[in-house]
């Protein structure tokens, strides 16, 4: 017991580290996905070419490389595009889930039906008015599924971040199980990502919850 | 009075409508009718602006307007085959949003009117439902009161007994017929002929252009 107290604090120390970069690359990630998303949709060849070859790139090629060569890889590019470790990581898991979401959505929105546009159309709505109103809100129920699912996601990949030197959870489990030769720092980093999709989940319900008023 | 002038409508090179002149008075009850394929639903997404027209000209009371052009004012409802309800808003929401968000109605006053729709349509237990609760005559006529709400001069139908068994068509006949009264104008697409006899004032024929 007091072994665990001993080591809690740098653990909940990685904790932090994690939920930050979790946090942030929401905040990015999920409204660039829905500019993406649009863009996917749109009738410019040209912007729908470029977007789709994103996305391409960012499903096509694991989050790891990504990471590594937006840390090491970049500077050796262009000088200037030396990134310290933490907005290193949240470029490229940003990139990356924007990827991810930017598809969600454009499946969320392409699943609406055109009869929804027309009614809008004929009320007189305008586009904003129509995609606020009726649009957004439908789609918001269709993908939250989808979405909930790469969140929960997003926290175990956050890991991933020990490549470029970042000291998160995972990391600080592993400095004490390797120091101290025990399995409990590793057990103790399993119940808190375990904590930690728990909430999100019962969250997550929640919001679908929400939107079970209407079918 | 809807007058249309010359109205030419061309898919691509197929021609749907080839210079259609019609003129509907006010109050009077313009039933479409044909076989499928023969462009009825299309002309009636020409007059509500759904679909633009190659050439030609559409009046009202001798006015020149576009009703694919965002600006003009909400002259023509439209209610859908498949009745486009919002399934995420209740039957009263339904009807109010369009008048409070376009014509800039405040919200009691929205209400209120929706009310009093929803009560000529004997709806009134229905206000705080979801569409997925109604029946499809039920749908239908919340479309016709959120149609209605926008004060349109013209009222559209596409296929209104088509998804109705026979009673219920008899209630949409007796709703039509109701406005007309009121001295609305409506026009109807239908490939039932019977009830095309019943309620028209005028009847177009259409069938598809041969080549």
């Amino acid at each position: 017991m007091n072994y665990i107290l001993e080591i809690l604090p740098s653990l909940l120390a990685g904790a932090k580290l994690t939920l930050e970069v979790f946090i942030w690359t929401l905040v990015g990630s999920l409204p660039l996905g829905l500019i993406v998303a649009l863009g996917l949709m749109s009738r410019f060849k040209l912007v729908k070419g470029v977007l789709r070859f994103y996305v391409w790139l960012m499903r096509g090629t694991p989050l790891l490389l990504q990471l590594i060569f937006v840390f090491y890889g970049l500077p050796i590019l262009a000088s200037w595009l030396i990134l310290p470790r933490y907005e290193a990581a949240l470029v490229a898991f940003i990139l990356n889930y924007t990827a991810y979401f930017a598809e969600i959505f454009r499946g969320g929105l392409q699943s609406i039906d055109k009869g929804q546009y027309e009614s809008a159309r004929v009320l007189r709505l305008t586009y904003w008015q129509t995609i606020r109103k009726i649009v957004a809100p439908q789609v918001v129920k269709i993908v939250l599924p989808s979405i909930g699912n790469e969140i929960i996601n997003l926290v175990k990949d956050s890991s991933l971040v020990y490549v470029i030197g970042l000291g998160d959870l995972l990391r600080a489990g592993n400095i004490a199980t390797a120091r101290d030769v025990t399995l409990v720092p590793l057990i103790m980093v399993g119940i808190i990502y375990l904590m930690m999709t728990a909430i999100l989940t019962f969250v997550l319900s929640k919001l679908e919850n929400h939107y079970s008023y209407w079918k | 009075m809807l007058e249309l002038k010359n109205i030419t409508k061309r898919f691509g090179k197929k021609t749907i409508i080839d210079k259609l002149n019609l003129q509907v008075a006010d109050g009077e009850i313009l039933c479409i009718v044909g076989e499928s394929g023969g462009g009825k639903t299309t002309l009636l997404r020409c007059i509500s602006g759904l679909e633009k027209i190659d050439q030609g000209q559409l009046l009202i009371d001798g006015q020149a307007f576009d009703p694919s052009s965002p600006a003009s004012e909400a002259v023509i409802g439209v209610v859908f085959q498949e009745y486009n309800l919002f399934p995420h808003l209740t039957v009263l929401e339904n009807i109010t949003l369009a008048p409070k968000m376009v014509l800039k109605m405040e919200a009691t006053e929205a209400k209120k009117e929706a009310e009093q729709l929803l009560a000529k349509l004997s709806l009134s237990d229905k206000a705080t439902l979801y569409p997925y609760q109604l029946s499809g005559g039920q749908k239908q006529r919340v479309a016709i009161a959120r149609a209605l709400a926008m004060q349109p001069k013209i009222l559209c139908y596409d296929e209104p007994t088509s998804a109705l068994d026979p009673n219920l068509s008899q209630a949409v006949k007796e709703i039509i017929l109701d406005l007309k009264k009121s001295g609305m104008t409506q026009i109807i697409v239908t490939h039932d002929w019977d009830f095309a006899a019943e309620i028209a004032d005028q009847t177009l024929k259409v069938k598809p252009l041969k080549f």
